[in-house]
């Protein structure tokens, strides 16, 4: 488009034509899914392939007595009933957690929670080995369950984990940070404190595509192959080197097409672990495919956090410090997948895009009779709880000063000439323009028009009300020094390989679960090297055939192995240069790189082409070069990606129901140069759309007697087209300092700073009741409940059935 | 989702559909839409021997009016065939309003008002829109034929009043006393998730007088919940607002609801008397105008 107005005749290619960066280029992923011909886990077939179902426990807490297999093991087609007894003769009765703590794979002593694994059958068919399943026969002695971390403090509180020597309580970690003297100094100095408790439900990831996986041990060659649903095939292989104790050389992960993980898909689960042993007691393939109850009430959970939060204020509206307690309820084992330092994952992200000076947070977890995980769900390792705390410390800190919102937040943000910009809790913010994208949001809703609405409407009894979220959040992990899991430092990698046609296959250690991988990470190749997109293939998900990288959580992808991927291209650029010099008998010096194109300094006419390169490293290489033309990188980034967002949205609640509806919503994304704008936009209208299910809709809890309601979709709601509302996007652009093309991640801004804007919103309605809180998700009884009594509903577990 | 094994029969006539549940007894499982009983199968909630699908029997799947503002419904007519009706609005205004908020597009493609009365959910719609109409369900068997009124043909949670060898193959609302109005309210947390609460209201007016009213109430009790005493009420007035307010505080009064993660009882019991109340000021609304 530009070389039209340069003097020279440049012959660059035209990037957006040729899929480069800033190419809304179709997804290539799509041909094959909207044709019925995706690729998943189901679909794997293998001869002689055996079918495993999983046995349950009903109850949340119980001693297992007795458990009889013998009419299991007498329906016709069964071949095989394993007990975590036959497992503990493997040492795989239970296994180890990405954070450190042990899980069971099948119970022995006790069940923990409702859902959890007891006992597996094998057998010719699904259906059979359902049959089986239903065959078994376990006594249980009922314990009393705790089902909340108040339960699980109280004295006399029966022991979850009395597995674990030296365990004396239902604690699973405590972990602070932050300067303790000198925010308590802050606070002693503070014109006004601003308090706020709450409690972020328990959501789940909920993929459309269940967990599930097919083992396929050969005992010929002792090689183990696994189909299986993951969005870390590397981080699995080796687990399951440790784990199973199989080495990692004979172990091959292949991960197909993912239907969706939003964090579910990151940690290995007691189903992979016993799928792998009955293929290796089997001698055959096994499936196993878990159904939507199972995934529901197993698999990693997100959030179920409890804020008990201050904020000290000087009248004028400046934050002087902030701090708080979070106590996370992480269910019967600690399994939070994060980096191994974090205990409560980046929590102390929050605050880092307001100038605040000091601040101080502790944690703690508990063991509960509830289902274990606490995945990040769509967010960079807790950072979701870590926004929706810090925005909704805000609106109610506005208030509390009798502070316009948005000016608040004014008076508070970052300023452009901060960064780099050391945040109260250690983290180095790298760049943004947190006021621009503030005041792009407000004019785009109309700020001060909609507060004259607002009031006209409140004179006739009708509830509006307007709510902000603006944050920014750390994504791509590592850098090395403070990430890792297990030990293995949180880099990615990427290789590239040009083929003598100057066609390429990108192989790509993140795993897309529908991120559009393979379209984006094309287009990083197409701009560094003017190869068109189309021209390019990306692999991943084959840990035979894919370099080592960490996967695809935490919008890390771009950030780290987009990353990795620019560097790969940029070395076979560097190669390419060296054969252009000899194809173009001049000195490398003398020769200038322009998009698709080498050329001769001062005789812009002479040139060769990057496809004229790739042949010539195949065919007419210059003596004592290496032929060919590949290479890759590993890339260990050196800070976190920094994004910000502005979310803005109007409701109106109905005072009769409690019935809220969105007017509209307002999104102001910067996450730095944009790939594929039509996928970031993708990105953030699915984040909005979570967001809004967390704030509406969506939770799961516990009755009293620890079982799971929300354990199918018919409790569990998930969102449709019909009552979601429509999103207005805006961007505004601030490219990283430090990533190689100047992206950050986006993937999970919208679900995390999404619902403190829609929350904020309902409490901005209510304000002339006098609710400080509603807890998430925003039910019209609650809502009700609220405006009529004046009361908030914060922090109580939300257990209530009769 | 793993079915337990059962056995599926297709039967092509209404006597073949008759004989298998004759011979299977209460082994055997009408299959029609099958949005609620093939969710049950793979739960294994429900695990019938056998299956009989009626998908391929002749003339079931009619929705006609019949003579002095009655209507028929077949057993194979479609919530969507409802939803899309040229004959509902104007003739049957309550049902019209419902037709739209059954469960979600997918399932009233499939799913059948019969079936969803015969499946006796407590959340269901159209129970209530039948019971406040006064409707009946017909049932076939190869004893002959009989007509039970929907009050009598919802017995309880998930039960109705077929015999093991009856189909209902029909739903019937009998003829209007004078001109009908009314609606049909539903509070529920997204499209196709059950009821918190759901109000049906069937007035028949002559007039501005109402001469014949029916009020029924949705997943607030272990069954469809007939607000007699409320409707009664209404019988006799015209609308006026202080016995609209008695009419809404009535049919609260019998709602039987519980607290579960829908909401509070005493929250479902409000909802009923502000829908109540919203329908009949609505309908009040035009002809308060033009008087």
């Amino acid at each position: 488009m530009t070389a039209t107005a340069e003097p020279a005749a440049s012959q660059a290619l035209d990037e957006v034509k040729i899929g480069g960066l800033g190419s809304s280029r179709p997804r290539v992923e799509d041909a094959r899914f909207i044709r019925g011909r995706g690729n998943y886990v189901e679909d794997v077939t293998l001869p002689g392939m055996l079918h495993m179902e999983i046995l349950r426990s009903p109850l949340a807490h119980a001693r297992i007595k007795s458990i009889d297999t013998s009419a299991a093991w007498a329906v016709p087609g069964v071949k095989l009933v394993l007990t975590g007894e036959m497992a503990a003769q493997r040492n795989l009765a239970w296994m180890p957690t990405l954070s450190y703590d042990t899980q069971a794979v099948l119970a022995t002593d006790k069940v923990r929670f409702q859902g959890q694994e007891v006992a597996c059958v094998v057998a010719e068919d699904p259906y059979i080995a359902k049959d089986a399943c239903d065959a078994i026969v376990v006594e249980y002695e009922p314990l009393p369950p705790i089902v909340n971390p108040e339960q699980a403090l109280a004295p006399g509180a029966p022991l979850i984990r009395d597995d674990k020597a030296g365990q004396a309580d239902n604690v699973a970690y405590s972990w602070e940070v932050g300067d303790k003297a000198g925010t308590d100094a802050a606070f002693a100095r503070a014109d006004v404190v601003s308090t706020l408790r709450l409690h972020y439900p328990r959501s789940h990831p909920s993929p459309i595509e269940n967990c599930g996986a097919v083992a396929d041990f050969n005992n010929a060659t002792g090689k183990l192959t696994v189909y299986l649903t993951s969005q870390a095939p590397h981080i699995v292989r080796a687990a399951v080197a440790l784990i199973a104790e199989l080495p990692e050389h004979m172990i091959r992960i292949i991960s197909p097409d993912v239907g969706g993980g939003f964090g579910n898909k990151v940690p290995v689960y007691p189903g992979y672990v016993c799928a792998i042993l009955c293929s290796i007691l089997t001698a055959k393939p096994v499936k196993w495919i878990e159904d939507n109850t199972g995934n529901l009430s197993s698999t990693g959970f997100g959030r179920d956090m409890y804020l008990d939060s201050e904020m000290a204020l000087t009248r004028d509206g400046k934050i002087l410090a902030v701090r708080y307690h979070a106590t996370t309820d992480q269910g019967a084992f600690y399994a939070d997948a994060q980096p191994t330092k974090f205990k409560i994952g980046l929590v102390h992200s929050s605050f880092a895009c307001y100038d605040v000076p000091v601040g101080h947070i502790t944690a703690q977890g508990m063991y509960t009779n509830k289902a274990p995980g606490g995945v990040a769900y769509r967010c960079s390792f807790r950072v979701t709880e870590a926004m929706f705390f810090q925005e909704r410390m805000m609106q109610a800190a506005a208030d509390d000063i009798g502070m316009d919102q948005a000016e608040f937040r004014r008076r508070n943000l970052v300023r452009d000439d901060q960064f780099p910009y050391r945040t109260p809790f250690g983290f180095l913010t790298d760049s943004g323009q947190y006021l621009t994208c503030l005041q792009v949001g407000l004019d785009a809703i109309g700020y001060d028009d909609f507060l004259v609405e607002q009031a006209e409407a409140r004179k006739q009894g009708r509830l509006l009300g307007i709510g902000i979220s603006t944050m920014t959040e750390p994504l791509g992990a590592g850098n090395s020094r403070e990430y890792d899991i297990l030990g293995i430092k949180m880099f990615d990698s990427a290789e590239l390989r040009v083929h003598p046609t100057g066609k390429a296959v990108l192989k790509i250690g993140a795993q897309t679960q529908g991120q559009g991988h393979e379209t984006t990470f094309a287009q990083i190749v197409t701009h560094e090297l003017g190869i068109p997109a189309l021209d390019i293939v990306v692999e991943h998900g084959d840990t035979d055939h894919t370099p080592f990288g960490m996967g695809t959580y935490a919008s890390r992808s771009t950030p780290v192995a987009g990353a990795a991927t620019a560097m790969v291209a940029r070395k076979i650029r560097a190669k390419a240069r060296k054969l252009a010099a000899h194809l173009l008998e001049v000195l490398e010096e003398d020769v200038e790189w322009e998009l698709g194109r080498f050329f001769v300094r001062g005789a812009e006419s002479r040139g060769v082409t990057i496809q004229e390169c790739a042949m010539a490293a195949y065919s007419n290489m210059p003596d004592g070069m290496e032929p060919g033309l590949e290479n890759n990188a590993y890339y260990d980034p050196p800070n976190l990606t920094w994004p910000f967002a502005c979310y803005i949205a109007t409701v109106e609640v109905d005072p009769e129901t409690g019935v809220w509806d969105v007017l509209r919503f307002v999104a102001v994304d910067d996450c730095g140069v944009r790939i594929n704008p039509m996928i970031v936009e993708g990105q953030i209208m699915g984040g909005l759309t979570e967001a809004y299910a967390m704030s509406n809709m969506q939770f799961q809890t516990y009755d009293t007697d620890g079982n799971l309601v929300g354990a199918n979709y018919m409790d569990y709601l998930l969102p449709t087209a019909w009552e979601t509302p429509g999103f207005e996007l805006h961007e505004v652009v601030t490219p990283s300092p430090h990533h190689p093309i100047g992206a950050k991640g986006v993937g999970e801004c919208a679900a995390v700073g999404g619902p403190a804007a829609y929350v904020n919103a309902v409490m901005n309605a209510l304000r002339p009741t006098g609710v400080r809180n509603i807890d998430m998700p925003l039910l019209p009884d609650r809502v009700w409940h609220a405006a009529h009594t004046g009361d908030d509903v914060s922090g109580a577990p939300p257990f209530r059935t009769e | 989702m793993y079915p337990s094994r059962f056995r599926y029969e297709a039967p092509r006539t209404l006597d073949e559909a008759l004989a298998l549940l004759a011979e299977h007894g209460d082994e055997a499982k009408i299959l029609a839409g099958g949005q609620s009983l093939v969710p049950m199968m793979k739960l294994r909630f429900a695990a019938p021997g056998v299956l009989v699908d009626i998908n391929g029997l002749e003339g079931l799947g009619h929705h006609e009016e019949t003579p002095g503002g009655g209507m028929r419904v077949g057993a194979l007519c479609r919530h969507v065939d409802l939803e899309h009706s040229t004959v509902l609005p104007g003739a049957q205004p309550t049902m019209a309003a419902a037709a739209p908020l059954v469960a979600d597009p997918i399932v009233r493609t499939r799913g059948t008002l019969v079936g969803s009365l015969c499946h006796a959910d407590p959340q269901g719609d159209w129970a209530s829109v039948m019971l406040a109409l006064g409707g009946s369900v017909v049932a076939t068997s190869a004893r002959g034929r009989r007509t039970i009124p929907v009050g009598e043909f919802v017995v309880g949670t998930f039960q109705n009043a077929l015999e093991y060898d009856e189909i209902a193959v029909e739903a019937v609302v009998p003829a209007a006393q004078g001109a009908r109005s009314g609606s049909y309210l539903k509070l529920e947390r997204r499209v196709g998730d059950f009821a918190t609460a759901g109000v049906a209201v069937a007035l028949e007016s002559v007039g501005e007088e109402v001469v014949r009213a029916g009020i029924a109430l949705t997943g607030v009790g272990p069954a469809t919940i007939a607000a007699t005493e409320a409707a009664q009420t209404l019988v006799g007035s015209r609308l006026d607002p202080d016995v609209v307010d008695r009419a809404a505080d009535l049919a609260a009064a019998v709602a039987r609801p519980r607290t579960d993660h829908r909401g509070t009882a005493d929250y479902k019991r409000h909802v009923v008397a502000t829908f109540v109340r919203r329908i009949l000021t609505a309908e009040r609304a035009p002809a308060g105008a033009a008087a």
